[in-house]
Protein backbone atom coordinates (compact mmCIF):
# COMPACT_ATOMS: atom_id res chain seq x y z
CA UNK A 1 0.00 0.00 0.00
CA UNK A 2 2.63 2.37 1.03
CA UNK A 3 4.81 1.18 -2.11
CA UNK A 4 1.84 1.98 -4.56
CA UNK A 5 1.12 5.44 -2.72
CA UNK A 6 4.86 6.64 -3.22
CA UNK A 7 4.74 5.06 -6.68
CA UNK A 8 1.52 7.45 -7.70
CA UNK A 9 3.44 10.38 -5.91
CA UNK A 10 6.35 9.55 -8.13
CA UNK A 11 4.33 9.55 -11.25
CA UNK A 12 2.22 12.90 -10.44
CA UNK A 13 5.55 13.99 -10.40
CA UNK A 14 7.06 13.34 -13.35
CA UNK A 15 3.80 14.20 -15.07
CA UNK A 16 4.44 17.62 -13.82
CA UNK A 17 8.05 17.80 -14.96
CA UNK A 18 7.46 16.15 -18.35
CA UNK A 19 4.33 17.72 -19.39
CA UNK A 20 5.88 20.55 -21.31
CA UNK A 21 8.46 18.55 -22.52
CA UNK A 22 5.44 16.39 -24.39
CA UNK A 23 3.53 19.32 -25.54
CA UNK A 24 6.72 20.87 -27.26
CA UNK A 25 7.32 17.24 -29.05
CA UNK A 26 3.72 17.16 -29.94
CA UNK A 27 3.97 20.50 -31.10
CA UNK A 28 6.75 19.74 -33.48
CA UNK A 29 4.95 17.57 -35.24
CA UNK A 30 1.50 19.47 -35.99
CA UNK A 31 0.97 20.48 -38.78
CA UNK A 32 -1.11 23.46 -37.73
CA UNK A 33 1.33 26.37 -37.00
CA UNK A 34 -1.52 27.33 -34.07
CA UNK A 35 -0.59 26.27 -31.08
CA UNK A 36 -4.09 25.35 -29.64
CA UNK A 37 -5.32 22.95 -32.47
CA UNK A 38 -3.55 19.62 -33.82
CA UNK A 39 -4.01 19.84 -37.55
CA UNK A 40 -2.32 16.63 -38.32
CA UNK A 41 1.01 14.37 -38.50
CA UNK A 42 3.89 16.07 -39.98
CA UNK A 43 7.49 16.23 -40.28
CA UNK A 44 8.29 19.47 -42.39
CA UNK A 45 9.02 21.50 -39.65
CA UNK A 46 12.08 19.15 -38.98
CA UNK A 47 13.05 19.54 -42.70
CA UNK A 48 12.41 23.58 -42.97
CA UNK A 49 14.19 23.76 -39.68
CA UNK A 50 17.34 23.30 -41.44
CA UNK A 51 16.48 26.19 -44.24
CA UNK A 52 15.78 28.54 -41.33
CA UNK A 53 18.91 30.53 -40.83
CA UNK A 54 17.65 32.95 -37.94
CA UNK A 55 17.54 29.54 -35.69
CA UNK A 56 20.51 27.71 -37.54
CA UNK A 57 22.56 30.57 -36.18
CA UNK A 58 21.47 30.98 -33.07
CA UNK A 59 21.72 27.31 -32.25
CA UNK A 60 25.38 27.61 -33.96
CA UNK A 61 26.10 30.48 -31.37
CA UNK A 62 25.07 28.78 -28.82
CA UNK A 63 26.50 25.55 -29.38
CA UNK A 64 30.07 27.13 -30.30
CA UNK A 65 29.52 29.65 -27.15
CA UNK A 66 29.09 26.96 -24.92
CA UNK A 67 32.01 25.10 -25.82
CA UNK A 68 34.34 27.69 -26.14
CA UNK A 69 33.26 29.21 -22.42
CA UNK A 70 33.17 25.67 -21.03
CA UNK A 71 37.03 25.22 -22.44
CA UNK A 72 38.09 28.39 -21.07
CA UNK A 73 36.87 28.29 -18.19
CA UNK A 74 38.21 24.91 -17.33
CA UNK A 75 41.25 25.85 -18.00
CA UNK A 76 41.50 28.97 -15.97
CA UNK A 77 39.30 27.45 -13.01
CA UNK A 78 41.75 24.03 -13.08
CA UNK A 79 44.57 26.47 -13.16
CA UNK A 80 43.06 28.40 -10.18
CA UNK A 81 42.88 25.32 -8.21
CA UNK A 82 46.46 24.10 -8.75
CA UNK A 83 47.86 28.22 -7.68
CA UNK A 84 45.01 28.15 -4.71
CA UNK A 85 46.42 24.61 -3.22
CA UNK A 86 50.03 26.15 -2.89
CA UNK A 87 48.62 29.24 -0.90
CA UNK A 88 48.05 29.80 2.70
CA UNK A 89 44.41 29.11 4.03
CA UNK A 90 43.70 32.62 4.51
CA UNK A 91 44.45 33.61 0.87
CA UNK A 92 42.59 30.67 -0.03
CA UNK A 93 39.05 31.14 1.77
CA UNK A 94 39.43 34.79 0.07
CA UNK A 95 39.59 33.83 -3.14
CA UNK A 96 37.00 31.13 -2.62
CA UNK A 97 34.58 33.95 -1.14
CA UNK A 98 34.95 36.00 -4.09
CA UNK A 99 34.02 32.72 -6.28
CA UNK A 100 31.17 32.43 -4.48
CA UNK A 101 29.43 35.49 -5.64
CA UNK A 102 28.52 34.63 -9.21
CA UNK A 103 26.74 31.87 -7.62
CA UNK A 104 24.82 33.13 -4.80
CA UNK A 105 24.32 36.63 -6.40
CA UNK A 106 21.02 36.71 -8.63
CA UNK A 107 21.97 36.01 -12.79
CA UNK A 108 20.07 39.29 -13.30
CA UNK A 109 22.44 41.20 -10.86
CA UNK A 110 25.33 39.74 -12.55
CA UNK A 111 23.85 40.08 -16.09
CA UNK A 112 23.62 43.93 -15.27
CA UNK A 113 26.73 44.42 -13.28
CA UNK A 114 28.40 43.17 -16.23
CA UNK A 115 26.75 44.73 -18.97
CA UNK A 116 27.65 48.14 -17.00
CA UNK A 117 31.30 47.06 -17.24
CA UNK A 118 31.47 46.68 -21.23
CA UNK A 119 29.66 49.81 -21.15
CA UNK A 120 31.93 51.28 -19.49
CA UNK A 121 34.84 49.65 -21.14
CA UNK A 122 32.90 51.09 -24.47
CA UNK A 123 33.12 47.83 -25.60
CA UNK A 124 30.69 46.47 -28.35
CA UNK A 125 27.76 44.44 -27.05
CA UNK A 126 28.04 40.62 -29.43
CA UNK A 127 29.90 37.52 -29.27
CA UNK A 128 33.14 38.79 -27.37
CA UNK A 129 30.78 40.29 -24.05
CA UNK A 130 28.74 37.23 -23.95
CA UNK A 131 31.81 34.44 -24.15
CA UNK A 132 33.35 37.08 -21.38
CA UNK A 133 30.06 36.68 -19.17
CA UNK A 134 29.57 33.11 -19.28
CA UNK A 135 33.43 32.61 -18.70
CA UNK A 136 33.09 34.44 -15.37
CA UNK A 137 29.49 32.70 -14.26
CA UNK A 138 31.43 28.99 -15.66
CA UNK A 139 34.72 29.61 -13.98
CA UNK A 140 33.12 29.03 -10.02
CA UNK A 141 31.43 25.61 -11.45
CA UNK A 142 34.66 24.47 -12.74
CA UNK A 143 36.36 25.29 -8.81
CA UNK A 144 33.86 23.84 -7.23
CA UNK A 145 34.02 20.95 -8.85
CA UNK A 146 37.99 20.54 -8.93
CA UNK A 147 38.97 21.69 -5.61
CA UNK A 148 37.35 19.09 -3.22
CA UNK A 149 38.90 16.48 -5.75
CA UNK A 150 42.31 18.44 -4.96
CA UNK A 151 41.74 18.05 -1.45
CA UNK A 152 41.92 14.10 -1.43
CA UNK A 153 44.45 14.28 -3.52
CA UNK A 154 47.26 12.27 -2.43
CA UNK A 155 50.76 14.92 -2.73
CA UNK A 156 53.03 11.73 -2.62
CA UNK A 157 53.10 10.79 -6.33
CA UNK A 158 53.60 14.57 -7.88
CA UNK A 159 56.76 14.82 -4.90
CA UNK A 160 57.73 11.11 -6.10
CA UNK A 161 57.42 12.65 -9.69
CA UNK A 162 59.54 14.99 -9.18
CA UNK A 163 61.93 13.32 -7.19
CA UNK A 164 62.50 11.06 -10.08
CA UNK A 165 63.73 14.27 -12.38
CA UNK A 166 60.38 15.28 -13.83
CA UNK A 167 59.49 18.81 -14.24
CA UNK A 168 56.76 20.44 -12.68
CA UNK A 169 54.92 20.79 -15.55
CA UNK A 170 55.77 17.31 -16.78
CA UNK A 171 54.59 15.82 -13.43
CA UNK A 172 51.57 18.02 -13.24
CA UNK A 173 49.98 16.86 -16.71
CA UNK A 174 51.48 13.28 -16.21
CA UNK A 175 50.39 12.57 -12.76
CA UNK A 176 48.00 15.16 -11.40
CA UNK A 177 45.91 16.04 -14.01
CA UNK A 178 44.55 12.29 -14.70
CA UNK A 179 44.13 12.25 -11.44
CA UNK A 180 41.78 15.32 -11.49
CA UNK A 181 40.26 14.74 -14.51
CA UNK A 182 36.92 13.57 -13.11
CA UNK A 183 36.21 16.43 -11.42
CA UNK A 184 37.66 18.51 -14.58
CA UNK A 185 35.43 16.71 -16.99
CA UNK A 186 32.32 17.15 -15.26
CA UNK A 187 33.41 21.22 -14.37
CA UNK A 188 33.59 21.51 -18.14
CA UNK A 189 30.33 19.73 -18.71
CA UNK A 190 28.38 21.57 -15.69
CA UNK A 191 29.67 24.63 -17.55
CA UNK A 192 28.51 23.63 -20.78
CA UNK A 193 25.08 23.26 -19.35
CA UNK A 194 24.54 26.04 -17.80
CA UNK A 195 26.57 28.20 -20.94
CA UNK A 196 23.39 26.25 -22.94
CA UNK A 197 20.77 27.24 -21.06
CA UNK A 198 21.49 30.72 -19.64
CA UNK A 199 19.62 33.26 -20.47
CA UNK A 200 19.13 36.40 -18.08
CA UNK A 201 23.14 37.08 -18.10
CA UNK A 202 23.24 36.35 -21.76
CA UNK A 203 20.22 39.06 -22.51
CA UNK A 204 21.80 41.63 -20.68
CA UNK A 205 25.27 41.38 -22.25
CA UNK A 206 24.13 40.71 -26.11
CA UNK A 207 24.59 43.25 -28.96
CA UNK A 208 21.88 43.41 -31.62
CA UNK A 209 22.37 40.86 -34.43
CA UNK A 210 23.51 38.55 -31.54
CA UNK A 211 21.33 35.67 -30.51
CA UNK A 212 21.40 32.44 -28.48
CA UNK A 213 18.76 30.07 -28.59
CA UNK A 214 17.69 31.75 -25.19
CA UNK A 215 17.47 34.87 -26.36
CA UNK A 216 15.79 33.77 -30.02
CA UNK A 217 13.08 31.70 -28.25
CA UNK A 218 12.32 35.00 -25.97
CA UNK A 219 12.23 37.67 -28.26
CA UNK A 220 10.04 35.09 -30.00
CA UNK A 221 7.77 34.35 -26.75
CA UNK A 222 5.30 37.55 -27.79
CA UNK A 223 4.64 36.58 -31.44
CA UNK A 224 4.61 33.34 -30.66
CA UNK A 225 7.05 30.97 -31.40
CA UNK A 226 8.32 29.21 -34.76
CA UNK A 227 7.32 25.65 -34.57
CA UNK A 228 10.76 24.81 -36.42
CA UNK A 229 12.02 25.66 -32.21
CA UNK A 230 10.36 23.01 -31.44
CA UNK A 231 11.70 20.33 -34.04
CA UNK A 232 15.38 21.43 -32.89
CA UNK A 233 14.71 21.40 -28.89
CA UNK A 234 13.02 17.69 -29.71
CA UNK A 235 16.10 16.99 -31.20
CA UNK A 236 18.69 18.13 -28.96
CA UNK A 237 16.48 16.60 -26.06
CA UNK A 238 16.47 13.40 -27.94
CA UNK A 239 20.14 13.42 -28.44
CA UNK A 240 20.81 13.67 -25.03
CA UNK A 241 18.30 11.54 -23.70
CA UNK A 242 20.57 9.08 -25.79
CA UNK A 243 23.66 9.87 -25.50
CA UNK A 244 22.84 9.47 -21.35
CA UNK A 245 21.32 6.19 -21.89
CA UNK A 246 24.67 5.28 -23.98
CA UNK A 247 26.72 6.44 -20.90
CA UNK A 248 25.03 4.81 -18.10
CA UNK A 249 24.78 1.15 -19.86
CA UNK A 250 28.18 0.85 -20.70
CA UNK A 251 29.31 -1.04 -17.82
CA UNK A 252 33.52 0.03 -18.73
CA UNK A 253 32.52 3.69 -18.29
CA UNK A 254 29.65 3.75 -15.85
CA UNK A 255 32.34 4.79 -13.17
CA UNK A 256 33.56 7.07 -14.36
CA UNK A 257 31.66 8.99 -17.49
CA UNK A 258 28.28 8.06 -16.00
CA UNK A 259 28.81 9.35 -12.55
CA UNK A 260 30.04 12.78 -14.24
CA UNK A 261 26.96 12.91 -16.44
CA UNK A 262 24.48 12.17 -13.31
CA UNK A 263 25.59 14.19 -11.18
CA UNK A 264 26.66 17.38 -12.97
CA UNK A 265 24.07 19.70 -11.45
CA UNK A 266 23.63 17.64 -8.31
CA UNK A 267 27.57 18.47 -7.36
CA UNK A 268 26.92 22.45 -8.30
CA UNK A 269 23.79 22.86 -6.47
CA UNK A 270 24.95 20.96 -3.25
CA UNK A 271 28.70 22.10 -3.09
CA UNK A 272 27.60 25.89 -4.17
CA UNK A 273 25.34 25.60 -1.21
CA UNK A 274 28.10 24.46 0.95
CA UNK A 275 30.55 26.66 -0.26
CA UNK A 276 28.66 29.33 0.25
CA UNK A 277 28.20 28.86 4.41
CA UNK A 278 31.48 28.53 4.95
CA UNK B 1 52.76 21.15 -5.20
CA UNK B 2 53.72 23.40 -2.33
CA UNK B 3 56.33 25.34 -4.32
CA UNK B 4 55.85 28.96 -4.04
CA UNK B 5 55.68 29.52 -7.98
CA UNK B 6 52.98 27.21 -8.00
CA UNK B 7 50.49 30.30 -6.52
CA UNK B 8 50.96 32.45 -9.70
CA UNK B 9 49.00 29.74 -11.68
CA UNK B 10 46.24 31.12 -9.64
CA UNK B 11 47.03 34.90 -11.41
CA UNK B 12 44.73 34.48 -14.18
CA UNK B 13 41.50 33.41 -12.25
CA UNK B 14 42.27 36.32 -9.54
CA UNK B 15 42.86 38.95 -12.40
CA UNK B 16 39.50 37.67 -14.20
CA UNK B 17 37.74 38.07 -10.79
CA UNK B 18 38.49 41.41 -10.20
CA UNK B 19 37.84 42.29 -13.41
CA UNK B 20 34.55 40.42 -14.06
CA UNK B 21 33.12 40.68 -10.61
CA UNK B 22 34.42 42.89 -7.98
CA UNK B 23 34.85 45.94 -10.60
CA UNK B 24 31.10 44.66 -12.20
CA UNK B 25 29.94 44.88 -8.83
CA UNK B 26 31.04 48.30 -7.58
CA UNK B 27 30.13 49.99 -11.20
CA UNK B 28 26.57 48.41 -9.99
CA UNK B 29 26.71 50.15 -6.31
CA UNK B 30 28.58 53.57 -8.28
CA UNK B 31 25.30 53.91 -10.84
CA UNK B 32 23.35 52.91 -7.93
CA UNK B 33 24.46 56.12 -5.46
CA UNK B 34 24.99 58.55 -8.17
CA UNK B 35 22.59 60.54 -10.72
CA UNK B 36 23.13 60.99 -14.66
CA UNK B 37 25.36 63.67 -14.14
CA UNK B 38 27.77 61.63 -11.99
CA UNK B 39 26.84 63.63 -8.67
CA UNK B 40 26.41 61.12 -5.15
CA UNK B 41 22.74 60.34 -4.48
CA UNK B 42 20.58 58.06 -2.75
CA UNK B 43 17.25 59.09 -4.97
CA UNK B 44 17.73 55.71 -7.20
CA UNK B 45 17.87 53.61 -4.20
CA UNK B 46 15.43 55.38 -2.23
CA UNK B 47 13.27 55.14 -5.22
CA UNK B 48 12.40 51.66 -3.93
CA UNK B 49 9.67 53.15 -1.67
CA UNK B 50 8.02 54.39 -4.56
CA UNK B 51 4.50 52.73 -4.99
CA UNK B 52 4.92 51.14 -8.03
CA UNK B 53 8.41 49.34 -7.03
CA UNK B 54 7.76 48.79 -3.20
CA UNK B 55 4.51 46.86 -4.91
CA UNK B 56 6.85 45.31 -6.94
CA UNK B 57 9.31 43.66 -4.50
CA UNK B 58 6.71 42.98 -2.12
CA UNK B 59 4.81 40.74 -4.58
CA UNK B 60 8.38 39.15 -5.84
CA UNK B 61 8.76 38.06 -2.06
CA UNK B 62 5.36 36.70 -1.30
CA UNK B 63 5.65 34.77 -4.58
CA UNK B 64 8.85 33.71 -4.00
CA UNK B 65 8.06 32.41 -0.37
CA UNK B 66 5.40 30.58 -1.49
CA UNK B 67 7.01 29.11 -4.25
CA UNK B 68 10.08 27.94 -2.36
CA UNK B 69 7.48 26.39 0.26
CA UNK B 70 5.61 24.47 -2.43
CA UNK B 71 9.25 23.28 -3.84
CA UNK B 72 9.65 21.64 -0.39
CA UNK B 73 6.23 20.28 -0.01
CA UNK B 74 6.78 18.53 -3.28
CA UNK B 75 10.43 17.16 -3.15
CA UNK B 76 11.14 16.42 0.38
CA UNK B 77 7.98 13.49 0.24
CA UNK B 78 9.56 12.73 -3.39
CA UNK B 79 13.24 12.29 -2.13
CA UNK B 80 11.73 10.05 0.86
CA UNK B 81 9.79 7.74 -2.00
CA UNK B 82 13.28 7.57 -4.10
CA UNK B 83 15.53 6.81 -1.50
CA UNK B 84 13.01 4.32 -0.04
CA UNK B 85 13.62 2.82 -3.80
CA UNK B 86 16.04 0.09 -4.28
CA UNK B 87 19.64 2.09 -4.44
CA UNK B 88 19.92 1.38 -8.26
CA UNK B 89 17.04 2.41 -9.68
CA UNK B 90 16.54 5.28 -7.74
CA UNK B 91 19.83 6.55 -9.37
CA UNK B 92 17.87 6.20 -12.97
CA UNK B 93 15.02 7.49 -11.77
CA UNK B 94 17.33 10.99 -10.12
CA UNK B 95 18.26 10.76 -13.72
CA UNK B 96 14.76 11.52 -15.09
CA UNK B 97 14.52 14.25 -12.77
CA UNK B 98 17.21 16.17 -13.69
CA UNK B 99 16.48 15.28 -17.35
CA UNK B 100 14.26 17.97 -17.81
CA UNK B 101 16.67 20.46 -17.05
CA UNK B 102 18.90 19.13 -20.10
CA UNK B 103 15.97 21.20 -22.47
CA UNK B 104 16.04 24.87 -22.61
CA UNK B 105 14.40 26.35 -19.93
CA UNK B 106 12.54 29.33 -21.55
CA UNK B 107 11.10 26.97 -24.05
CA UNK B 108 9.66 24.84 -21.31
CA UNK B 109 8.16 27.71 -19.20
CA UNK B 110 6.41 28.73 -22.68
CA UNK B 111 5.18 25.40 -23.18
CA UNK B 112 3.21 25.66 -19.81
CA UNK B 113 1.02 28.63 -21.93
CA UNK B 114 0.18 26.08 -24.27
CA UNK B 115 -1.22 23.97 -21.44
CA UNK B 116 -2.99 26.53 -19.11
CA UNK B 117 -3.99 28.67 -22.45
CA UNK B 118 -8.03 29.10 -22.44
CA UNK B 119 -8.29 26.63 -25.04
CA UNK B 120 -5.34 24.70 -23.86
CA UNK B 121 -4.34 21.12 -22.72
CA UNK B 122 -5.54 21.55 -19.48
CA UNK B 123 -9.18 22.89 -20.62
CA UNK B 124 -9.88 20.40 -23.11
CA UNK B 125 -9.38 17.62 -20.13
CA UNK B 126 -11.40 19.32 -18.25
CA UNK B 127 -14.36 20.32 -20.83
CA UNK B 128 -13.95 17.10 -22.13
CA UNK B 129 -14.65 15.24 -18.72
CA UNK B 130 -17.76 17.76 -18.29
CA UNK B 131 -15.36 19.75 -15.66
CA UNK B 132 -15.38 23.76 -15.70
CA UNK B 133 -12.59 24.93 -17.33
CA UNK B 134 -9.66 26.29 -15.35
CA UNK B 135 -8.33 30.46 -16.30
CA UNK B 136 -5.30 30.71 -14.67
CA UNK B 137 -3.44 31.71 -17.45
CA UNK B 138 -2.04 35.50 -17.21
CA UNK B 139 -2.87 35.71 -13.25
CA UNK B 140 -0.64 35.01 -10.04
CA UNK B 141 -1.55 31.16 -9.97
CA UNK B 142 0.36 30.85 -13.51
CA UNK B 143 3.35 32.60 -12.38
CA UNK B 144 4.11 30.34 -8.85
CA UNK B 145 3.67 27.26 -10.99
CA UNK B 146 6.10 28.46 -13.62
CA UNK B 147 8.15 28.74 -10.79
CA UNK B 148 7.75 26.02 -8.93
CA UNK B 149 8.12 23.73 -12.25
CA UNK B 150 11.07 25.66 -13.27
CA UNK B 151 13.04 25.60 -9.94
CA UNK B 152 11.88 22.30 -8.36
CA UNK B 153 14.59 20.51 -9.66
CA UNK B 154 16.85 22.81 -7.64
CA UNK B 155 14.96 21.86 -4.81
CA UNK B 156 14.63 17.80 -4.81
CA UNK B 157 18.17 17.65 -5.90
CA UNK B 158 19.90 18.56 -2.60
CA UNK B 159 16.76 17.64 -0.59
CA UNK B 160 17.22 13.96 -2.03
CA UNK B 161 20.89 13.80 -1.83
CA UNK B 162 20.95 14.43 1.86
CA UNK B 163 18.04 12.48 2.51
CA UNK B 164 20.22 9.12 0.45
CA UNK B 165 22.62 10.03 2.69
CA UNK B 166 21.00 9.20 5.92
CA UNK B 167 22.85 5.67 7.52
CA UNK B 168 19.62 3.13 7.27
CA UNK B 169 21.12 1.42 10.66
CA UNK B 170 20.13 4.49 12.29
CA UNK B 171 16.79 4.04 11.14
CA UNK B 172 16.50 0.87 11.87
CA UNK B 173 18.20 1.01 15.18
CA UNK B 174 15.46 3.76 16.43
CA UNK B 175 12.79 0.98 15.14
CA UNK B 176 14.66 -1.89 17.36
CA UNK B 177 14.55 0.78 20.45
CA UNK B 178 10.95 1.59 19.86
CA UNK B 179 10.61 4.60 18.03
CA UNK B 180 7.87 5.51 15.52
CA UNK B 181 7.02 6.81 12.28
CA UNK B 182 6.75 10.02 13.92
CA UNK B 183 9.47 9.60 16.01
CA UNK B 184 11.63 8.86 13.16
CA UNK B 185 11.24 11.26 11.56
CA UNK B 186 11.50 14.17 13.33
CA UNK B 187 14.38 13.13 15.32
CA UNK B 188 16.27 11.43 13.03
CA UNK B 189 15.11 11.89 8.98
CA UNK B 190 14.25 16.08 9.23
CA UNK B 191 16.98 17.23 11.31
CA UNK B 192 19.73 15.14 9.59
CA UNK B 193 18.07 16.39 5.91
CA UNK B 194 18.56 20.09 7.08
CA UNK B 195 21.71 20.65 5.00
CA UNK B 196 20.05 19.52 2.35
CA UNK B 197 16.66 21.44 2.70
CA UNK B 198 18.76 24.85 3.55
CA UNK B 199 20.68 24.69 0.23
CA UNK B 200 17.21 23.67 -1.36
CA UNK B 201 16.36 26.99 0.16
CA UNK B 202 18.28 29.06 -0.98
CA UNK B 203 18.70 27.93 -4.71
CA UNK B 204 14.72 28.14 -4.84
CA UNK B 205 14.37 31.56 -3.01
CA UNK B 206 16.54 33.68 -4.87
CA UNK B 207 15.82 32.80 -8.76
CA UNK B 208 12.23 33.39 -8.22
CA UNK B 209 12.77 36.51 -6.28
CA UNK B 210 14.61 37.69 -9.06
CA UNK B 211 13.16 36.36 -11.88
CA UNK B 212 11.73 38.21 -14.96
CA UNK B 213 11.33 35.71 -17.21
CA UNK B 214 8.09 33.62 -15.85
CA UNK B 215 6.53 36.72 -14.85
CA UNK B 216 7.17 37.76 -18.62
CA UNK B 217 5.78 34.62 -20.32
CA UNK B 218 3.25 33.13 -17.69
CA UNK B 219 2.21 36.56 -16.48
CA UNK B 220 1.34 38.21 -19.74
CA UNK B 221 3.41 41.27 -19.09
CA UNK B 222 0.71 42.29 -16.43
CA UNK B 223 2.04 41.15 -13.23
CA UNK B 224 5.24 43.65 -12.46
CA UNK B 225 7.61 41.78 -10.41
CA UNK B 226 10.87 43.23 -9.17
CA UNK B 227 13.28 41.89 -12.19
CA UNK B 228 10.65 42.60 -14.28
CA UNK B 229 11.31 46.62 -13.38
CA UNK B 230 15.01 46.29 -13.36
CA UNK B 231 14.80 44.63 -16.41
CA UNK B 232 12.65 47.24 -18.08
CA UNK B 233 14.91 50.07 -16.54
CA UNK B 234 17.96 48.95 -18.12
CA UNK B 235 16.70 47.57 -22.02
CA UNK B 236 13.87 49.78 -22.57
CA UNK B 237 14.26 52.80 -20.49
CA UNK B 238 17.96 52.82 -20.55
CA UNK B 239 17.98 54.39 -16.98
CA UNK B 240 21.16 52.74 -15.68
CA UNK B 241 21.28 54.77 -12.36
CA UNK B 242 17.62 53.98 -11.50
CA UNK B 243 18.10 49.83 -12.73
CA UNK B 244 21.57 49.81 -10.73
CA UNK B 245 19.88 51.59 -7.57
CA UNK B 246 17.02 48.67 -7.62
CA UNK B 247 19.53 46.35 -8.17
CA UNK B 248 21.70 46.95 -4.99
CA UNK B 249 18.34 46.99 -3.28
CA UNK B 250 18.19 43.03 -4.71
CA UNK B 251 21.41 42.55 -3.41
CA UNK B 252 20.59 43.22 0.38
CA UNK B 253 17.73 40.91 0.25
CA UNK B 254 19.80 38.10 -0.96
CA UNK B 255 22.78 39.16 1.36
CA UNK B 256 20.18 38.55 4.01
CA UNK B 257 18.52 35.49 2.79
CA UNK B 258 22.20 33.97 2.04
CA UNK B 259 22.83 35.09 6.13
CA UNK B 260 19.43 33.49 7.46
CA UNK B 261 19.92 30.05 5.67
CA UNK B 262 23.92 30.34 6.86
CA UNK B 263 22.59 30.83 10.51
CA UNK B 264 20.29 28.26 10.34
CA UNK B 265 22.30 26.27 8.68
CA UNK B 266 25.42 26.49 11.30
CA UNK B 267 23.12 26.19 14.30
CA UNK B 268 21.53 22.92 13.02
CA UNK B 269 24.36 21.26 12.06
CA UNK B 270 25.73 21.08 15.23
Amino acid sequence: MKKTLGSIYLTLVLIFLYAPIATLMILSFNSSKSRSHFGGFTFSWYLSLFENEEIMAAFKNTIILALLAAFIATVVGTAACTGMVAMKKRSRSIIMGITNIPMLNADIVTGVSLMLLFIAARATMGFTTVLLAHITFNIPYVILSVMPRYRELNASTYEAALDLGAKPIYAFFKVVLPDLMSSVLSGFLMSFTMSLDDFIITHFTQGPGFDTLSTKIYSEVKKGINPEMYALSTLMFLSILILLFFVNYKPWTKQTVGEIKVTTKKEVIVSSAKGGVR
Amino acid sequence: MNNKRTRYVAAPYLIWSIGFIIIPLGLVLYYAFTNADGALTIDNVADIISYVNIKALILSIAFSIVSTALCLLIAYPLSLVLSSLISNSSSILSLLFILPMWMNSLLRTYAWQNILERKGVINGILTAINLPPLYIINKPPAILLGMVYDFLPFMILPVYNSVSRIDKDLINAAKDLGAGYKEIFFRIIWPLSLPGVISGITMVFVPSLTTFVISDILGGGKILLIGNVIEQLFTQDSDWNAGAGLSAVLMIFIVISMLITAKYDKEDIR
